[in-house]
């Protein structure tokens, strides 16, 4: 007894959803059916482009993020990171600006994505070629970045020169068509990092590494480097975070992106990328970063808890979102 | 619900009910039938043998009779008293042990810390090594394991650790044990000890039921035969009145053609693959051979010998150097999987779940990830083109499956080992090594898979078969490499492949040729 294609076509077709992999998609929905009941207000055209820009940076570095765990690695620099990049860019542009004008702002963007590129690589190396547990390698360069950055402001701000300020931004408050720009960077970010996570061959090693890498290395990928790659792809996505972010507030502090790397990695579990690795889901985890600003957006708007206390409810909801993975399986 | 213990009886009974009765035991799951109807009983100091194909329900029964899984229908009888277990604590509890085929063991914590894994001896607050040490010394010498309690699990091979198990299975007096697929991972010295083992607990009055492929040990070992096929029962046998043959056609319900295919005519073309003076670390030492097309190269030898260790050393996935590695007429400078699948020649490893599978991925992914490029166009995987992989593979070496929608891990055995399979194939290698084609997979895959390796190497390929079990290296090589301790120390061609000579030469016999 054989199976033909034909008959196993027709089976593709009767297949089911998986429920597990909607879950991110219907909380969202929830979220926004309550947000509305609590607060009309809420759904608003403005309201909503707002939670959607304020979410951008997130989703970008979870875009990142959805690579390194998805391919077996974790990165808990990214906060830190972001900040350090942010304060590398400004002191270029600020350098540059005499000489080169509004040309400085394309400069520094460009010296951003490098910083990124090397302090991700710079991960991955030590993570790969160093076998050290990518938790304490990521433990240790947080640590470092966040001091380099209070070091660069000297505890204070670094501000981006004056006369940049009007030319940079359009980056973060400008829009196209009615939609804001870091909306439009972000869908760019977003779809380069789905089409290369599903539909390339780099995609398909990443889960292959992440699941099992003793099965992809008698497969021929190499371990290694698959892996090191995401780190760097999280470095430049956490580069192009820096390079939306820096108009909004004009300045690098030492406080800037602190405990990103808890709403980023909340993003990505919550969007249903399995935290051991092999199972990467970006949209899951743009979903994952709109439920998190829209739940944060909630709380300001609604008054019932104080927004002091978003770090604390996003802290409930990486554990409430692991809950139940555990206990739907 | 509590598990009703058996009275003891004061009086002995004229004949003694059997230790455990099932009686028109049946599961299913939703609409499903995974088995029905099945009626027997184990008997104090019986080995009852338990055969069928993968999939005829055989692990349903185990899970059934150890508590793991609680029945749909019927009923079980222990020593004349109806039991329900509620779970498989309830079970060990009346005296029920379960060995499962996969081990199961906590490989940091020493060997007695497994045995009282969960159930520690304590003296008031604190755990009582020494009492554990000695009653776990006093398990291992009773099944002759030389595994010592201070051990870690980590570094006992494989063979010990399927004994630690067993050794955990038997530290409270049992009525019944069961073993599932016991000798799956063992090499034949190993399986001879754990035959032994069995027939102690038989002599000792325990009642047996045992699970094998390997229909040898069960015509061996088994007092009586219940054969399962497609979750029916087909029957209880005496084991005196079934040949292996009967047995294996009992499983499948037909005829079996001849198991293994007749042998091909002498290879006489130039060698497809010469490799010389390859050594891989302490495992392996010089070793020299090659394959010539239309040849199946069988490599013999005791676990441990070598043999895994000398073609991953070949294939570049350890440490090794060779003096000279040609494939196909090219010599191979740099050795690695990729180079190697690129210059034609693959290699499946014996660990199908460890370092073959993505048990949590899709068949199409695990298809196609050695050869990536076959499904691939400028820069973006042809995903339609992978399905067309994937159901060509599911025809062409016939992998039983109701969707492709599956994870690999929801295959079974054998349909895992063909879609390993179809995926070193995916590349087209001219010479294909396999480690343990048919372990722990069921009678019917085997013979399938012997098949298509007779079709590959007529068809002009080579293929070198690693294996632990002497009759399919006896019936698939025209060749025999025997390997003893790290070194190649006998070649047997022809008439000369027989059980005695390789047995003879992988244990240190001075036989060679």
């Amino acid at each position: 007894m054989s199976i033909t294609s034909a008959q196993v076509a027709a089976r593709d077709r009767s297949w089911p959803i998986r429920w597990s992999d909607a879950g991110p998609f219907i909380a969202l929905a929830v979220i926004l059916v309550l947000g509305a009941l609590v607060n009309p207000s809420f759904l608003s055209e403005t309201n909503v482009l707002n939670v959607v820009t304020r979410s951008a940076f997130v989703a970008i570095i979870a875009i990142g993020a959805t690579f390194v765990i998805s391919s077996g690695g974790l990165d808990l620099s990214v906060g830190s990171m972001m900040a350090f990049v942010t304060g590398i860019m400004i002191m270029i542009m600020n350098a540059l600006a005499p000489s080169l004008g509004s040309g400085a702002i394309l400069v520094g963007g460009a010296a951003a994505l490098v910083v990124g590129a090397l302090c991700g690589a710079a991960n991955g190396l030590i993570v790969t070629v160093g076998r050290i547990e990518p938790f304490i390698v990521t433990l240790g360069t947080m640590g470092i970045f966040r001091a380099l950055i209070t070091f660069m402001t000297d505890g204070g701000s670094l501000p981006i020169d004056r006369g940049l300020r009007d030319a940079y931004r359009p980056v973060y408050f400008g829009s196209v068509l009615g939609v804001p720009i870091p909306i439009l960077i972000s869908l760019v970010v977003i779809l380069l990092g789905a089409f290369l996570l599903y539909r390339t061959k780099y995609g398909r090693r990443c889960a292959a590494v992440g699941a099992n890498p003793e099965v992809a290395r008698f497969s021929g990928v190499p371990v290694a480097r698959v892996q090191t790659l995401a780190y760097v792809i999280q470095g430049l996505c956490v580069a192009v975070a820096a390079i939306c972010y820096v108009p909004r507030l004009g300045a690098a502090t030492p406080t800037t992106g602190q405990l990103w790397e808890l709403q980023v990695i909340t993003a990505v579990v919550i969007g249903g990328t399995a935290l051991r690795g092999g199972k990467g889901r970006i949209w899951g985890t743009v979903a994952g970063a709109l439920i998190l600003e829209a739940i944060a957006n909630l709380m300001v708007l609604s008054d019932l808890v104080s927004e002091y206390l978003v770090a604390a409810v996003q802290g409930v909801i990486i554990i409430v979102a692991m809950l139940v993975h555990r206990f739907t399986k | 619900m509590t598990v009703p213990r058996p009275m003891p009886s004061l009086d002995k009974p004229r004949e003694a009910p059997p230790t455990l009765r099932a009686e028109d035991l049946g599961k299913t799951y939703g609409p499903i039938t995974v088995l029905s109807g099945v009626t027997l009983d184990i008997r104090a100091g019986e080995v009852h043998a338990i055969i069928g194909e993968n999939g005829a329900g055989k692990s349903t029964l185990m899970k059934l009779l150890s508590g793991h899984v609680r029945p749909s229908a019927g009923r079980l009888v222990m020593d004349g008293q109806p039991v329900a277990f509620e779970d498989a604590v309830a079970a060990e509890t009346a005296g029920i042990a379960l060995v499962h085929q996969e081990i199961l063991l906590a490989a940091d914590l020493t060997v007695a810390e497994n045995l009282f894994l969960g159930r520690e001896i304590t003296r008031g607050l604190t755990v009582d090594d020494r009492a554990m040490n000695r009653r776990a010394a006093e398990v291992l010498a009773s099944i002759g394991a030389a595994a010592r309690p201070g051990d870690l699990v980590r570094d006992l091979p494989l063979a010990q650790r399927q004994l630690v198990q067993i050794a955990r299975a038997l530290l409270d007096p049992r009525k019944l044990v069961i073993l599932d697929e016991p000798t799956a991972v063992l090499a034949n010295a190993e399986v001879e000890a754990l035959m032994d083992i069995v027939r102690r607990l038989r002599e000792a009055g325990v009642a047996v039921l045992y699970i094998s492929h390997r229909l040898e040990e069960v015509e061996a070992l088994a007092d009586r035969i219940t054969v399962l096929r497609d979750g029916q029962m087909i029957g209880t046998y005496p084991a005196a009145s079934l040949t292996q043959r009967a047995m294996a056609e009992l499983m499948v319900g037909r005829e079996l053609a001849m198991l293994y295919p007749p042998k091909r005519p002498a290879p006489t073309g130039a060698p497809l693959l010469e490799v010389t003076g390859l050594s891989v670390g302490h495992g392996a030492q010089a070793g020299s051979f090659e394959v010539r097309p239309g040849e199946v190269l069988g490599i013999g030898g005791m676990i441990g010998s070598g043999r895994t260790e000398l073609f991953e050393g070949l294939m570049g996935l350890r440490p090794a150097r060779a003096d000279r590695v040609v494939l196909n007429g090219r010599p191979i400078g740099r050795r690695s999987v990729a180079a190697w699948r690129d210059a034609g020649l693959v290699y499946l490893t014996e660990d199908r779940k460890g370092r073959g599978l993505l048990l949590e991925q899709r068949l199409a992914p695990n298809l196609t990830l050695l050869a990536l490029d076959q499904v691939h166009r400028s820069f973006v995987l042809d995903r339609s083109g992978e399905a067309a992989a994937l159901d060509v593979a599911v025809r062409d070496y016939d992998i039983r499956v109701r969707t492709v929608h599956l994870d690999a891990g929801q295959l079974s055995g054998g349909n895992q080992q063909k879609l390993l399979l179809a995926k070193v194939m995916m590349s087209y290698p001219s010479v294909v090594i396999i480690d343990e084609p048919t372990r722990g997979i069921d009678i019917g895959n085997k013979s399938q898979i012997y098949d298509f390796i007779d079709r590959l190497v007529r068809a002009g390929k080579a293929c070198i078969v690693i294996s632990s079990e002497l009759p399919e290296l006896v019936g698939l090589s025209d060749r025999v490499l025997v390997m003893r301790g790290g070194r190649l120390v006998a070649e047997f061609t022809g008439e000369e492949i027989t059980d005695a000579n390789v047995v003879y030469a992988a244990a240190g016999g001075r036989n060679d040729t």
